[in-house]
């Protein structure tokens, strides 16, 4: 099944890859600028949860997009993180920064054990295989007894990073924020334009060619498995720390499908997209939360938009029509 | 008063009971799920979201027009049959040349409409829906008490199940159907409408679905909830029977409805994940799943 089928139709994320340097560095100067100003504008809070989904999603699509995997568990590994992060910081007084480290080992320990069964099978079977473990964390999260049910660890304390800033001030822990996620896009980037990157390329256009060429492609999908799953962790873990709260909400499966989401809507396979639809969800999510329109039922319908008309997504749309790059 | 393994019989096999009631709601909609998988190769997230618009069809039905359990067993199939010929008719079979992943998106997105939309009209609390006058009261097996009802849900769903199975595998219908599934192409150029084949396969396999919402409604609550989560285990289900065969979609949900009863008997916290851990077991020992080949 894998020989014929491509997710990603015809190639924009190639295209993003290999973009003009100026471009990007462009792209990345008025992307950061603008994040360093936006806590002056808006409410920092606002801005945090944008960024802790916008890592989740580019995590996500690290599989999605540049495996052509598609994991329809990812809140297992952002809740889980969560609960780690919170119950390290809150029971047994740890910084924040050993709190995030181990939120993001356990999310990586989990993404082992969630790739070593998932990827023994391929396509709609692999989606259906990670939504059904991550409804077993979800049990897990509910009858554990640490990670307190219904009621979720509540009031973390933020704590002082390294012992020196204190993380209590929004700016303060705003900037942190950005720096998680700016060293995760630096992650994901770097893996991206890898030897590894191409490989994990190579799996998604054909595995059995990929295969003959001799390379051992379990491996391969296994490790970008672990590596998105420890992102969506550290995600997970700094978000837990920004909201002071651990829920069962971040393990549920309609989470799962919030990722999903993002990613489609921004663009699965380009580098930028995640980031974007991360902001607009939430950015609708918000709007959404004062009217009394029912979230999911918008939520299903953009979900439904994007998959029958607009497959490529924001970013991918918006690379294909750029002058000169389309094929 | 004997004793079985340290626990009283009622117990046993009050648990047991449920669970083969659970199997029997796993069995039919495994089996929905496998035979549009089958044609389709669409896995049909939203088919959970459609097992409760027929639980609450069968509750509109009563609650609005006075029409009692064996109209909805009648009328709720049909509506649920028609809503999924529109939805294929107009959304899904524009995605049948693209990844199949594209089905599964279209279908977690229709789940949340559906779910969300009747969750915003009638909230999260479950509609009590009441036991037909026919099947009311219960028989004294001795050994345990069988309510009629939950007797008839199993009767029942075993009828449907090996009368679709015998639908697929045993009739002239059934051969088309198969044929189509192997090679749409060579079929249609004998003359079938492969196309009208397909949306009906969705039609009957959905119908299946609101069948077993009808069924359920009066053992569980009508929740706008009943759906997903029940789906996501249906899931695990035929991942662990495999896409491969009918029966085997009913033998697996049957079993492990079975083995979930057992394990509440056992040691109930694990009664929740117990499925997901055979799953895991099944996928490390056989990838293919128990009856499914490799495809």
């Amino acid at each position: 099944m894998t020989a014929k089928t491509h997710l990603l139709g015809s190639r924009p994320a190639a295209l993003t890859v290999r973009g003009t340097a100026t471009g990007t560095a462009l792209l990345f100067g008025v992307g950061l600028a603008a994040a360093v100003a936006a806590p002056f504008l808006l409410y920092p809070v606002f801005l945090m949860k944008v960024l802790c989904f916008a890592l989740f999603a580019c995590a996500f699509n690290l599989l999605i997009g540049f495996a052509g995997l598609l994991s329809f568990g990812h809140a297992a590994f952002f809740g889980s993180a969560a609960y780690i992060a919170a119950h390290a910081v809150k029971e047994w007084g740890w910084a924040p920064e050993f709190g995030l480290l181990a939120a993001t080992g356990g999310a990586a320990l989990l993404g082992l054990v969630f790739g070593l069964v998932a990827i023994r099978r391929q396509g709609i079977y692999f989606a259906m295989i990670t939504l059904a473990l991550s409804q077993m964390v979800f049990f897990l999260a509910l009858q554990l007894p640490f990670t307190h049910g219904e009621d979720g660890i509540q009031g973390v304390p933020r704590g002082l990073l390294f012992g020196l800033f204190d993380l209590g001030q929004p700016l303060t822990m705003y900037y942190t924020v950005l720096a998680i996620f700016i060293a995760g896009f630096a992650i994901i980037w770097r893996t991206v334009h890898s030897p590894f990157g191409q490989v994990l390329k190579a799996i998604r256009e054909n595995e059995p060619r990929a295969i003959s060429l001799g390379y051992r492609t379990d491996r391969y999908k296994l490790l970008a498995f672990v590596l998105s799953a420890s992102l969506a962790g550290l995600a997970g873990g700094t978000k837990a720390l920004v909201f002071q709260l651990a829920s069962l909400t971040d393990v549920t499966w309609q989470m799962s499908g919030e990722v999903v989401l993002m990613t489609l809507l921004g663009g699965m396979g380009t580098l930028f997209g995640p980031v974007v639809g991360a902001g607009l969800v939430v950015t609708l999510e918000s709007y959404l939360a004062s009217t009394s329109l029912p979230v999911p039922v918008v939520i299903g319908f953009i979900f439904v938009v994007c998959v029958l008309l607009f497959r490529r997504g924001i970013v991918g749309e918006l690379l294909a029509r750029l002058p000169g790059r389309s094929r | 008063m004997f004793n079985l393994l340290g626990v009283p019989p009622q117990v046993l096999f009050g648990q047991l009971l449920l669970g083969l009631i659970n199997g029997s709601f796993y069995a039919l909609l495994s089996l929905g799920l496998a035979v549009i998988f089958g044609m389709l190769n669409v896995i049909n997230f939203a088919h959970g979201a459609l097992y409760m618009v027929g639980a609450f069809v069968a509750w509109l039905l009563l609650t609005y027009l006075g029409l009692g359990y064996w109209w909805a067993l009648l009328v709720a199939p049909t509506v649920v049959g028609l809503v999924g010929i529109a939805l294929e008719k107009t959304m899904l079979s524009r995605l049948y040349k693209l990844d199949h992943l594209y089905g599964l998106l279209l279908t977690f997105g229709l789940a949340l409409i559906f779910e969300g939309a009747f969750r915003h009209q009638y909230g999260v609390s479950g509609q009590p829906y009441p036991i037909p006058d026919a099947l009311k009261g219960g028989q004294n097996l001795g050994f345990m008490f069988l309510p009629n009802y939950r007797g008839w849900v199993v009767v029942a769903s075993l009828v449907i199940c090996f009368g679709t199975w015998f639908a697929i595998e045993r009739t002239k219908l059934g051969a088309y159907l198969r044929a189509a599934t192997e090679n749409p192409t060579l079929v249609q150029a004998f003359g079938i409408n492969v196309p009208v084949m397909v949306s009906l396969t969705y039609g009957f396999g959905v119908a299946l679905a609101g069948l077993a919402g009808v069924l359920a409604a009066p053992i569980y609550q009508v929740s706008p909830l009943m759906g997903t989560n029940l789906i996501i285990i249906v899931f695990a289900v035929v991942v662990i029977g495999g896409m491969g065969s009918i029966l085997g979609a009913i033998v697996t949900g049957l079993g492990l409805g079975m083995l979930e009863g057992l394990t509440k008997v056992f040691y109930p916290e694990a009664s929740n994940i117990v499925v997901f851990v055979v799953m895991a077991i099944v996928l490390l020992i056989k990838p293919a799943g128990l009856f499914g080949r490799e495809r």
